[in-house]
């Protein structure tokens, strides 16, 4: 199973339009506060993973090269991971594995992205093969709209049913997202507005969907002995998982949703977790549309499949209920897409050292983080816990 | 912010060439005499289509050419108002759908079109899971997927 590894500390950028930095000044000032924050020296890191979203998001391809300096990586070893929207899960699992085979004692895992830089929308269609998929996805929204409406007919969920729990994710992500300071939008929503919102691939509207972030994130992954020694409050890698389908968007069920639940189970068994819905306190479940959250809650074991409508709107994954989902308010309001799974991951951490501030869950001690990546493909979680 | 910093721009154009293969050179063929080329797995005995040269799961050839149905039901769809997207062959209004075609293991994706599409509660009214179609050809053939210009509904 490898050595035990933690998370020692974590730096996020302020998330939004940045144009008052360039790229590498915007990771600088992600892997600064990392380092701020922990109070050890760059020369104590053994090996630095860093990763995005595809190069023409921001024009430059091999990031990793472009932010050498800024990442305090010369003269050590540098791996990129990217796996699309779940980079930053891969992320973290690139440096816990790292960490746990023995190989290093310390490593600095950072992702980062500037999507407002280049045409995200079409960068991301880049990753889809041009004359067969790409003709017929529309971008993330189809691809999530037809998932949405393929998992309500399954479950025979009336269509006003998820409309009513995906507008209650909105209004809640977009209000808790006030207590983050790290978050990108921000904003008191109404029913009416949420459900008359501009429709952008029907069933879809403006307020299901993540914005174009520009941001960082900066975690540093230690081996037990260096953790101990170095901080008094590490966030312990309780489970890892990631699982992956075929390509082509058509030759896998996307409503029983075999890599999301693969993904869950392998990090659950690792971390001898049950029950989740009871064992877990926190989770930050990948929610780039309010429509594919309400499908990792089942998926992932919050409740029962074709209860997720039912259970949102009883409040069991809003802040005070049974599980939290998301209090830092998710990728709906903040996504720099090669930063948000990393987001997600230090969020967590956070949350089980008592340290997420005005969206503490109290008394938190294990949290899930997700991301999801491709058209559909992976899955990928880490769990995280307040203690060894 | 109070000071504005400069934003230059930058345009990189890449043209690339995209190596078909047998598989996909020989699907694109029957598309120009009107024929959906699917094929089928040896091992799991699958059809896939668009045709496949291997089978995803078994990684042995599916060489057995089959034509499938021009019919098949609508799995999913997700209807596009306003927005554009990169890389698509058509601009808004338009229905992106995943249809299983008849007697095949996958779904394949298409536009469905031939209805009113500027009312999305009325496409919702129409357009349900199950909802059975059938392929709509362009007269001119390119050897391309918009060969088929869209799938209709099959009334009765
Ligand atoms: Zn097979």
């Amino acid at each position: 199973m490898g050595r035990p590894v933690a998370i020692i500390g974590s730096g996020q950028t302020k998330h939004g339009r940045r144009f008052d930095v360039t790229y590498p000044e915007l990771v600088k000032e992600a892997v600064d506060r990392v380092f701020d924050s922990t109070g050890i020296s760059p020369e104590d890191i053994d090996g630095v993973v860093s990763g995005t979203m595809p190069s023409m998001m921001e024009g430059v391809a091999l990031t990793h090269f472009y932010f050498a300096d800024v990442l305090r990586s010369v003269g050590k070893p540098i791996l990129k991971t990217e796996t699309c929207g779940s980079t930053g899960v891969s992320l973290a699992i690139t440096g816990y594995y790292w960490i746990a085979s023995g190989m290093a004692d310390l490593v600095l895992v950072v992702g980062s992205e500037k999507m407002n830089e280049g045409d995200s929308q079409a960068t991301m269609t880049t990753v889809v093969e041009p004359f067969y998929q790409r003709y017929f996805i529309s971008g993330a929204p189809g691809i999530f709209s037809m998932q949405s409406q393929q998992w309500s007919v399954h479950y025979g969920i009336p269509e006003e049913r998820v409309r009513a729990a995906a507008t209650k994710l909105s209004i809640d992500h977009h209000n808790d997202a006030f207590d983050n300071p790290y978050a990108h939008i921000k904003k008191k929503l109404t029913e009416e507005e949420v459900n008359n919102a501009r429709i952008i691939t029907y069933p879809v509207r403006l307020w299901d969907v993540c914005p174009n972030s520009d941001g960082a994130c900066a975690v540093i992954f230690a081996s037990e002995k260096m953790a101990k020694k170095i901080s008094k409050n590490p966030a312990w890698v309780k489970g890892v998982g990631y699982s992956g389908e075929e390509y082509w968007f058509g030759d896998s069920d996307k409503v029983v949703w075999q890599c999301a639940i693969d993904a869950a189970k392998q990090a659950y068994d690792m971390a001898g977790i049950k029950d989740p819905r009871k064992e877990l306190d926190v989770a930050e479940v990948y929610n780039p549309f309010t429509f594919q959250e309400l499908l990792y809650y089942e998926c992932f074991g919050f409740c029962d499949f074709g209860k997720a409508c039912d259970e949102t709107l009883k409040g069991t994954f809003a802040k005070g209920g049974e599980l939290p989902c998301d209090p830092s308010g998710g990728t709906l309001c903040t996504n720099p897409i090669g930063a948000t799974g990393l987001n997600r991951v230090a969020e967590a951490a956070l949350q089980v050292t008592n340290q997420a501030g005005d969206h503490q869950i109290p008394g938190a001690k294990l949290a899930l983080a997700h991301a999801m990546g491709g058209v559909d493909q992976y899955n990928g979680i880490m769990i995280l816990g307040s203690k060894l | 912010m109070t000071k504005e910093y400069n934003t230059l721009k930058n345009v990189i154009e890449l043209p690339h060439k995209y190596a078909a293969g047998p598989a996909w050179t020989r699907f694109y063929d029957g598309l120009k005499q009107e024929k959906i080329y699917g094929s089928r797995c040896q091992k799991c005995k699958k059809v896939f289509v668009p045709a496949r040269s291997y089978c995803p799961a078994c990684q042995v050839s599916a060489d057995e050419w089959i034509e499938v149905s021009q019919e098949g039901k609508v799995i999913s769809w997700a209807l596009s108002i306003s927005h554009e997207f990169f890389g698509m062959p058509v601009s808004p209004p338009f229905i992106t759908a995943l249809i299983r075609l008849d007697d095949t293991d996958c779904d394949f994706l298409h536009f469905i079109g031939g209805i009113d599409l500027s009312d999305a509660k009325k496409v919702k009214d129409l357009i349900k899971p199950g909802l059975k179609v059938r392929a709509v050809w362009n007269e001119e053939k390119k050897g391309h997927m918009m060969d088929i210009r869209h799938f209709v509904p099959v009334s009765g």
